[in-house]
């Protein structure tokens, strides 16, 4: 019921993704040190930084996978793995945090397929399992996914009989069929060789001009500039710089920003 | 060549010697092969294998997923099991569960230094049979539990993750992902653990249990005076009960090790269609196993597993 509540309270002006001071320590190491931004419905945000900056780290915050250290993460005007009440903030049981990451999408830099499931079957798992619909209609959304990224005729290959573009493809459906309201990209095409960069990034960018609210980390400059709705540039666990992609890739303010985009330019 | 002709020399005269040695008293052999008090014996280690086997894995996992716990006191304890019963000969421990009575003389339940609500004798509530597969299970569950820690720790850390972030919860993880996995790294090894478990019954004499296959053949050669031929006969069907585990460990490895494994990153080859060797969903075998898988450090008991195979 407080799920209803929270949708109730829901407007179009509430952002997707809200991160008020969010802060990450693994023991002594603090690798978020109070990072504040915003996505908006429908926008996609493309997150730059060099290594160790604290990206991936972000992402998982969000979904939950890490918890904050202080700090409040909201989607969709829903708190991220706590629940408050009376002022005070309780972290949720794990029950109540899967529920939460099932209307979140995730894609890993290395695809992680499932590798003893067919293509179809890995598409299929979770909205079988987690949310226990019947299984010919998860199998014929399924079908249709595969067909959305290009890939109807390799259904029922195994992942290792893929190429990386190929699973990268089939994990971006499989992240789709729990129908999720928020996307999050780490490095998606990282781990490609380049000519199988493009078929995943066309699929990135298709989804995105179908108003699918995406965070994307990625060094794909190019792609930052034609989808992206804002850059947000990250160092050191702090936001350096955000805005227009095309103003701070053209006009980067901060050395830091200036330093690190000579690199990857 | 030369060294191989050798030995089929050797061995065959090795045979017909046998053959025509009255010691080996081949007809004794023949007869006490298919003697009843001989099968029923079999029949006994049989079960105690199977008893031992199956509680051994569902501790072994236990144990497993207590060592690779983030609480130091649950790995501690973990880490003591296994020192005390894979430090110790196996027929010491046996003999240690036919005392056991003399140490605890009954089994109460009920609050400690309270006086107990139920109390029973420890003799009549535990037979020798009972001791036998209890000693076997234990020290057996300490081997158990590095294969299925080698197991679960060989799968990607990006599988649970994924799974995760799916929305699944941590036994759907364990039971649909992590486990079906970790089978290919855990199957050949229990394998043998089953066949050295076959052999392994014939020490519960130590308790003393004397019901199961070799301590029954020594038992009826003691009135005889005949000890070579029961030890023969003895022999036969334990080569019977491992040849038939070894012809099942073949298939069953072969059944695990398809579509696992082979992970690739990026250079892989876009063609080689999925051929007819690989099909299906890699089954979750073994007693429900799965479902007995604690948490580590999240989950909430009872959660929406649905024990694994469809
Ligand atoms: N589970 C963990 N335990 C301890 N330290 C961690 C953990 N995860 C990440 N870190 C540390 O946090 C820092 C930021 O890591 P993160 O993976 O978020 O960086 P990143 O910006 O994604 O870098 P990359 O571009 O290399 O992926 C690193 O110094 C890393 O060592
Ligand atoms: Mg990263």
């Amino acid at each position: 019921m407080s799920a209803t509540t929270a949708r109730a309270a829901t407007s179009v002006d509430v952002p997707m993704v809200l991160a008020e001071q969010v802060t990450k320590s693994f023991g002594s190491n603090q690798v978020l040190k109070g990072i504040t931004l915003e996505v908006k419905r429908g926008e996609v945000m493309c997150l730059v930084g060099p290594s160790g900056s604290g990206k991936s780290t972000f992402l998982r915050c969000i979904n939950h996978l890490e918890v904050l250290s202080a700090g409040r993460l909201s989607v969709d005007g829903e708190l991220i793995g706590y629940r408050e009440s009376n002022g005070k903030l309780y972290e949720m049981a794990p029950k109540e945090a899967s529920k939460q990451r099932r209307d979140i999408g995730m894609v890993f830099q290395r695809f992680n397929l499932f590798p003893h499931m067919t293509a179809l079957q890995n598409v299929m798992e979770a909205p079988l399992r987690v949310k226990g619909l019947p299984k010919a209609k998860v199998e014929s959304t399924a079908r249709d996914l595969l067909a959305r990224v290009g890939l109807a005729d390799r259904a029922d290959y195994y992942p290792a009989h893929l190429s990386g573009g190929q699973q990268q493809r089939v994990a971006i459906a499989r992240a789709l069929a729990m129908e999720p309201k928020l996307m999050l990209f780490d490095e998606p095409t990282s781990a490609l060789d380049p000519e199988l960069v493009g078929e995943v990034l066309d699929v990135m960018k298709g989804l995105a001009k179908e108003g699918m609210t995406m965070i994307v980390v990625t060094h794909e400059m190019g792609f930052a500039r034609e989808v992206a709705d804002s850059l947000v540039f990250m160092d050191a666990g702090v936001v350096v710089e955000s805005g227009l992609p095309s103003e701070v890739l053209a006009n980067p303010r901060h050395a830091r920003t200036q330093a690190f985009l000579s690199k990857v330019l | 060549m030369v060294f191989a002709v050798l030995l089929v020399a050797i061995f065959a005269f090795f045979v017909i010697d046998a053959a025509f040695r009255p010691a080996y008293d081949w007809p004794a052999v023949g007869k006490y092969l298919f003697d009843r008090r001989i099968s029923m014996a079999a029949l006994v280690t049989i079960e105690l294998t199977v008893f031992s086997m199956v509680i051994a894995i569902i501790l072994g996992v236990i144990l497993a997923v207590m060592r690779l716990s983030p609480n130091p006191v649950v790995k501690a304890v973990a880490w003591f099991y296994l020192w005390i019963f894979r430090g110790t000969p196996v027929y010491v421990q046996l003999t240690i569960w036919g005392l056991i009575s003399l140490i605890y003389t009954s089994i109460d339940i009920g609050l400690p230094f309270m006086t107990p609500w139920i109390s029973f004798s420890t003799n009549a509530a535990l037979n020798t049979f009972t001791l036998a597969v209890i000693g076997l299970a234990l020290n057996e569950a300490a081997y158990m539990a590095e294969i299925v820690r080698a197991g679960l720790l060989s799968v990607d850390k990006g599988q649970e993750e994924a799974s995760v972030a799916l929305g699944m919860s941590w036994s759907q993880t364990m039971t649909r992902v992590i486990l079906p996995q970790s089978m290919r790294v855990i199957i050949p090894p229990t394998g043998n653990e089953v066949i050295s478990m076959l052999k392994t019954t014939s020490l519960v004499t130590a308790v003393p249990f004397s019901l199961e296959l070799f301590t029954r053949s020594r038992d009826i050669s003691a009135e005889t005076f005949n000890p070579i031929p029961l030890l023969i006969v003895a022999s036969i069907w334990y080569l019977f009960f491992t040849s038939i585990l070894m012809v099942g460990q073949y298939f069953l490895e072969k059944r695990f090790s398809r579509g696992v494994g082979d992970r690739q990153t990026d250079k892989s080859d876009p063609a080689a269609p999925t051929t007819g060797a690989i099909t299906g969903v890699v089954p979750v075998v073994g007693a429900g196993q799965p479902t007995v898988v604690l948490p580590p450090k999240t989950d909430a008991p009872g959660t929406t597993g649905d024990g694994g195979a469809r």
